[in-house]
């Protein structure tokens, strides 16, 4: 519990879970889900396999790529849906920066989690258009 | 008054180890193996205190088998007990082993209890017991704890406080039910409807015990049961019976839902009213009896105001691999709570630290990580180059590390041919060019195989290894896979 605020208040405030209602929240925010990293501390690894989906809950994270980074991840952004979904290794590094607080959906189990819950799905796919809107304007 | 005399009195010592548990007496036994002076302060008066009040209905959850393909006396047979602490003399493994009846795989809670007197006592653990910490001061070096003995001054701490301080979840009116911890006699439910708040381990174990007792029970919560996951964890046993009387519309109910309050009837009993989270609905129902089986969670004391870092609502410090607090440098907690360091949680597969199995091996690392901190000579077993692969191949068959902490500890040998154990995210991210670790994993689907790890500069090689039938990892195929290794 960070700030006396519970789970699921944090997440009520994230635009990925603004369709669901209490009971929904109540069902996601499990404290068992939630991990957290000390400044510094490798969340993911490039190469590796076998990782999860991961919405951050507070903190700052750095996205690198033999140590360029790529992307800064705050409070409400999510990584790791693409390996999980392709089913392939992780194509970068995520590196806590500050202490880091996420929560975790495992990789096995996302596919259910975003079957449960088609509205996260959505939010989820109207930003990954974004992003891959932003990476064509970039190109173009 | 402070008593200056006995066991470990009040005063400064490099490490101070808090706790008279499993985890407090396997840490205080490496500890003394690397020769790094330490004392161990309990408020119990004996081993294993809370072997004394729970499980309250049941014995313990993980297995101690009396016979297995290997010695009691062997390294290889920890695999096959996995509540006995470890140790390098065969006087002081099996201690568990030694006491169970075999009414049942799990030992009773006084099998367990006696094992942990035996290894301490045979160990020659000396325990500064009824001295209970009470607050703790942040200085320049380390840190002093306050006791009820007097004052401890420390670099390092240990915290093996078990996660033990009955704990309830923030549901208006939940202050009226009792908690788990305060659970009578199942004889007191005889004929009553009871409400269990909580669908874990020890809601399901009050719902088992109280089976041949009560009318009817109903469980609530949130999250559904995951019993795909249970299928594979020895903890099914406590879920059995109620589910299947679920299922079966016996009289047990088992409900997703979010609860909303909960309030006291004119009869004294209990109404609930939620919202069914699987099936949408509001849920309204009253029983006799209620419980909170909400969980536990580490009496961490004032350890809040010096800026601990927690997860799962605040009930378990946040830890490095290592298991040290991330965010007090010396503070390290050995135990059960060695949980609150996840690892990488492959395939959603978690560590085995919150039990003892798993955390009598981390342990041991963790002392030898206390013991390089503060500047002592280790000596690490060395391979050479011949040696490696079939040494490796013993370890995939049967070294009881990687068997019991799949995924979270690995084998590591480096390139100068010195060979530990090491959490696999530490090897990760901090190996040197050429160092080879081996792992056992699982998936979700319950196959077992051996996963290997090399460093190449930056990067990291990793080959999962196939399953085999009889979990035989010494065969040419594997052989083979680690010889590309090299």
């Amino acid at each position: 519990m960070a700030n006396g605020e519970d789970l699921v208040d944090t997440l009520r405030r994230f635009n990925l879970f603004a369709d669901l209602d209490r009971a929904q929240l109540e069902a996601i925010a499990d404290p068992d889900s939630e991990r957290s990293f000390g400044a510094g501390e490798r969340i993911l690894r490039r190469g590796m396999s076998g990782s999860g989906f991961y919405v951050i809950l507070d903190g700052e994270a750095s996205v690198t790529l033999g140590g360029e980074e790529l992307n800064r991840l705050r409070q409400g952004d999510f990584f790791g849906e693409i390996s999980t979904l392709l089913d392939e290794p992780l194509t970068a590094d995520v590196t806590a920066e500050t202490p880091v607080r996420v929560l975790e959906i495992p990789g096995p189990r996302l596919e259910a989690f975003l079957l449960s819950y088609p509205k996260v799905m959505l939010r989820m796919l109207v930003t990954e258009a974004r992003r891959l809107q932003e990476v064509l304007a970039w190109r173009s | 008054m402070a008593e200056l005399t006995g066991v470990h009195p009040p005063g400064e010592y490099p490490v101070v180890v808090v706790g008279s548990g499993p985890g407090g007496l396997q840490t205080a036994y490496a500890l003394s193996r690397l020769g790094v002076e330490h004392a161990i302060v309990s408020q119990d008066d004996s081993p294993g205190g809370m072997f004394r009040k729970w499980p309250i209905y049941q014995r313990l959850l993980s297995w101690t088998k009396p016979d297995a393909p290997y010695e009691r006396t062997e390294r290889e047979y920890e695999w096959y007990d996995h509540n006995s602490l470890i140790a390098d003399e065969p006087e002081l493994r099996a201690t568990v082993a030694a006491e169970v009846d075999r009414t049942y795989m799990t030992p009773s809670c006084s099998e367990m209890e006696r094992g942990l007197a035996a290894f301490a006592e045979r160990g020659g653990i000396q325990v500064r017991y009824g001295c209970r910490w009470e607050s703790t001061r942040k200085e320049e070096d380390g840190y002093v704890l306050v006791t009820s003995e007097g004052e401890y001054r420390c670099r390092a701490v240990v915290f093996a406080l078990g996660v033990t301080d009955p704990w309830k979840s923030p549901i208006p009116g939940i202050e009226e039910v009792p908690h788990y911890a305060e659970t009578p006699a199942a004889r007191e439910f005889e004929g009553k409807s009871v409400l269990v708040i909580g669908k874990r381990n020890s809601g399901f174990e009050i719902a088992d015990g109280l089976e041949p007792w009560a009318r009817q029970i109903f469980l609530v919560s949130p999250r559904p049961v995951q019993t795909a996951v249970l299928a594979n964890a020895t903890v099914r046993v406590r879920y059995f019976e109620p589910l299947e009387d679920a299922a079966w519309g016996g009289g047990t109910f088992a409900l997703d839902a979010a609860v909303e309050r909960i309030e006291r009837t004119e009869s004294g009993g209990y109404r609930l009213h939620a919202n069914g989270t699987t099936r949408p609905g509001p849920i309204t129902l009253e029983a006799d009896a209620a419980i909170a089986a909400t969980g536990f969670r580490t009496p961490l004391q004032d350890l809040w105001e010096l800026g601990l870092g927690t997860v799962a609502d605040g009930r378990i410090p946040a830890l490095t691999p290592y298991w040290e607090s991330t965010t007090l440098a010396g503070v390290y907690f050995a135990g059960n709570t060695m949980q609150g360091a996840a690892g990488l949680r492959k395939n959603g597969i978690g560590s085995a630290s919150g039990t003892v199995s798993g955390f009598r091996y981390n342990a041991r690392l963790l002392a030898q990580e206390i013991a390089k901190r503060l500047g002592h000579k280790q000596e690490w077993q060395q391979l050479g180059r011949g040696d490696i692969v079939p040494f490796l191949l013993s370890e995939l068959r049967g070294g009881p590390e990687i068997w019991t902490q799949k995924g979270y500890l690995a084998r590591a040998v480096y390139p100068d041919g010195s060979t530990g154990i090491v959490p696999l995210a530490h090897f990760l991210d901090h190996c040197e060019h050429g160092s080879i670790a081996i792992t056992i994993e699982m998936n979700q689907e319950g196959e077992i195989y051996p996963v290997s790890y090399v460093r190449a500069r930056e990067e990291i090689d990793e080959r999962q290894l196939p399953p085999h039938a009889l979990n035989d990892f010494g065969e040419t195929e594997y052989r083979a896979a680690l010889e590309s290794l090299l």
